[in-house]
């Protein structure tokens, strides 16, 4: 039966958790709050297992300031969050994308905004995890729509935070992370796991642990380490000591951006559904997705060419994917569980806008087939 | 080592104003450093916003400048992923007890081995002269045309009542005994909040007719006086320097690593 050891039947969140885990994080620091505290009540029994560390802080600012501290001595860290403690932390998001620190954020999105609705469903924060924070910045924001994905995509977090020196955001709802299905554990080795880049420069040697390489990427040292230098929010100069130079912050404010903005090839992540063929492309991600599959499976049997585009990364937002993949679409349907929020993304990157239309709930409740079902008929002109 | 070895000159001349309080309680607590003979590679300063946060750009440690009210859950952070580090955590008064408020008695509370010391101006500095929490009733700032009507906190006793096992005062003018506060604040096992008076003739001295940086050093010498003198005893106006507590009990990383290795051996 040794084959069945990593067959596991879990909650959405306790898959992110296995993912953060088989990624190698060390270092959790949260607050409870309503979707997303299973991550930390499960973290809080198994990282001391592994020697990680787990702390429950005083407030929400308090978890993500923390992880930020403990990703400097070298550390693959997370917090995990829900609503209004997505809010809270924006500052010190900010903070991690400017003094370009590694760190995993995930966000089990519930109703909004304010307290809104704990307990219920939710995307309504997909352009708060782009915007959330002040000022120009570039952020990586990845979703999943089943617990398998939300395993992978957990690990791809984990590999893009040490590859870009970036906070990455993992977009959950609170649908797929309190619904419980089958998991499996890959094999250490099975998927690859990205470490921290670090200098070789040696101990007498003038370390710049704010000056780029070639491509881009920045090495870094960890705090207690024998390279001494400055971490601050400022403008700073390679040195890390604050700078109002023009030039300097230009530089700066241009690679924050780009060293996310220009690999977004790399950093895309999409999942194509009964796509080949498709006249009507439904776009949709995390737990709105799985309706859009079911009907699209099911208007297949009728013989329908519809497919499914079901996003991955939503930010960088894919503008050119999407713009490829829906070229020969006849209408396309955003699928989401907010206002429009990717619909308006979407209108703005294919080639004929007018044909972009929104399928959504955000009521609390789960989009069903039959939602979506409902607005496909009336695009495709057979009326209610 | 010589003290010239404890900060980076190439970021001198420091930006605090001529007078400042600050450029003093640097001096101390370098000393303070020196003298214990502490690696600086071990050292981690964090420190949050405001004239008091630039500190930590000016030593040759490693340096965190985080955000308002934030250094002291930021140094959490660092401190419970690599217990093994000295972390020195400055603030100045509004960011340690005002935005930064509930990490302080968070802080306190956990116990954990951070040394934090708040170098109380009495006065939101770099923005031009707001009042504090800690600039008591009647007080004039730009924020308070008619006088404060706030009062202030004790930042010991409060320190004290959320937990902290090291706490004591002293003050600028009393550079020398700083030091040797300081020194026992960073040797103690736990969380050591160490408040050291500075003045800010800038802001705070101008508008309530304090005088002079001079003058209100006078001032930190004639209205304080050590715990158990008989100044002190015979004028409990006077403001107490000194030690309040030296405690020993759990210190959180020590009792995080128990949590581990009964994880561990489950």
């Amino acid at each position: 039966m040794a084959e069945n050891q990593n067959v596991r039947f879990v909650q959405g969140n306790e898959a992110c958790v296995e993912g953060a885990l088989y990624a190698g994080l060390n270092f959790y620091a949260g607050y409870p709050i309503t979707p997303s505290t299973e991550i930390a009540e499960h973290l809080s029994g198994r990282l001391p297992e592994i020697g990680g560390k787990f702390i429950q802080m005083e407030d929400e600012i308090a978890s993500m300031c923390a992880i930020i501290g403990a990703s400097l001595t070298g550390n693959k860290v997370m917090t995990a969050t829900s609503g209004p403690g997505f809010s809270l932390k924006q500052e010190a998001i900010g903070y991690a994308c400017m003094a370009e620190i590694p760190c995993v954020i995930a966000n089990v999105q519930r109703g909004g905004p304010s307290t809104g609705n704990p307990t219920h469903v939710s995307q309504g924060d997909i352009m708060q995890a782009r915007w959330g924070t002040h000022g120009d910045h570039s952020i990586i924001a990845l979703t999943a729509s089943n617990h398998q994905d939300i395993f992978n995509i957990t690990v791809e977090a984990f590999n893009f935070a040490e590859t870009y020196r970036t906070p990455v955001i993992i977009m959950l709802d609170e649908a797929c992370g309190h619904m419980r299905e089958k998991l499996v554990i890959p094999e250490q080795g099975e998927l690859p796991i990205v470490d921290r880049l670090r200098t070789s420069l040696g101990k007498d040697v003038d370390y710049h642990p704010y000056l780029p390489r070639e491509d881009g990427r920045l090495p870094m040292s960890d705090f207690g380490g024998h390279h001494r230098y400055n971490v601050t929010g400022l403008y700073h100069d390679m040195w890390g000591f604050p700078s109002n130079n023009p030039e300097i912050v230009q530089k700066l404010l241009h690679h924050l951006c780009a060293k996310v903005e220009n690999n977004i090839h790399k950093v895309t992540r999409y999942k194509e559904h009964f796509m080949e063929d498709a006249r009507y492309v439904l776009i949709s991600y995390g737990s709105a997705a799985r309706s859009a599959i079911h009907l699209a499976q099911e208007r297949r049997a009728k013989g329908e060419r519809v497919g499914v585009l079901e996003l991955q990364t939503l930010w960088p937002f894919p503008a050119e994917m999407i713009r490829e993949k829906t070229k020969k679409a006849r209408a396309v349907l955003v699928c989401e569980m907010n206002m429009g929020q990717v619909m308006s993304q979407v209108k703005a990157c294919v080639e004929k806008p007018r044909k972009v239309f929104l399928a959504n709930r955000y009521d609390g409740k789960l989009i069903r087939p039959r939602d979506i079902k409902a607005v496909l008929q009336l695009v495709q002109g057979k009326g209610v | 080592m010589a003290i010239r070895d404890y900060i980076r000159e190439r970021f001198f001349p420091h930006m605090w104003c001529a007078g400042c309080g600050h450029g003093t309680i640097l001096n101390s607590l370098l000393r303070a450093v020196e003298e214990l003979g502490l690696e600086k590679n071990d050292i981690v300063m964090t420190s949050g916003i405001g004239c008091s946060a630039r500190i930590s750009g000016y030593v040759d440690f490693h340096s965190l400048h985080t955000m308002h009210g934030r250094a002291l859950a930021c140094a959490t952070g660092v401190k419970l992923s690599k217990p093994e580090l000295n972390l020195i955590v400055p603030m100045g008064d509004g960011d340690a007890l005002a935005i930064g408020g509930n990490h302080f008695i968070h802080a306190c509370r956990r116990n954990i081995n951070i040394t934090a010391i708040v170098m109380n101006n009495r006065i939101y500095g770099m923005t031009g002269g707001q009042f504090s929490p800690l600039s008591g009733v009647g007080k004039k700032a730009t924020t308070a045309p008619y006088l404060t009507i706030d009062n202030d906190f004790d930042i010991a006793e409060l320190s004290m009542a959320a937990g902290a096992t090291f706490v004591a005062r002293s003050t600028a003018y009393h550079a020398k005994e700083a030091t040797s506060i300081l020194k026992k604040a960073i040797m103690h096992k736990g969380f050591s909040v160490v408040e050291i008076l500075s003045g800010c003739p800038t802001h705070y001295g101008r508008k309530n007719k304090e005088g002079d940086a001079a003058s209100m050093l006078e001032l930190q010498k004639t209205n304080t006086a050590p715990i158990g003198s008989k100044s002190l005893e015979e004028n409990p106006h006077l403001l107490a320097r000194g030690i309040f507590r030296q405690d020993e009990r759990p210190e959180y990383c020590e009792e995080y690593d128990k949590v581990v290795q009964s994880a561990m051996e489950r």
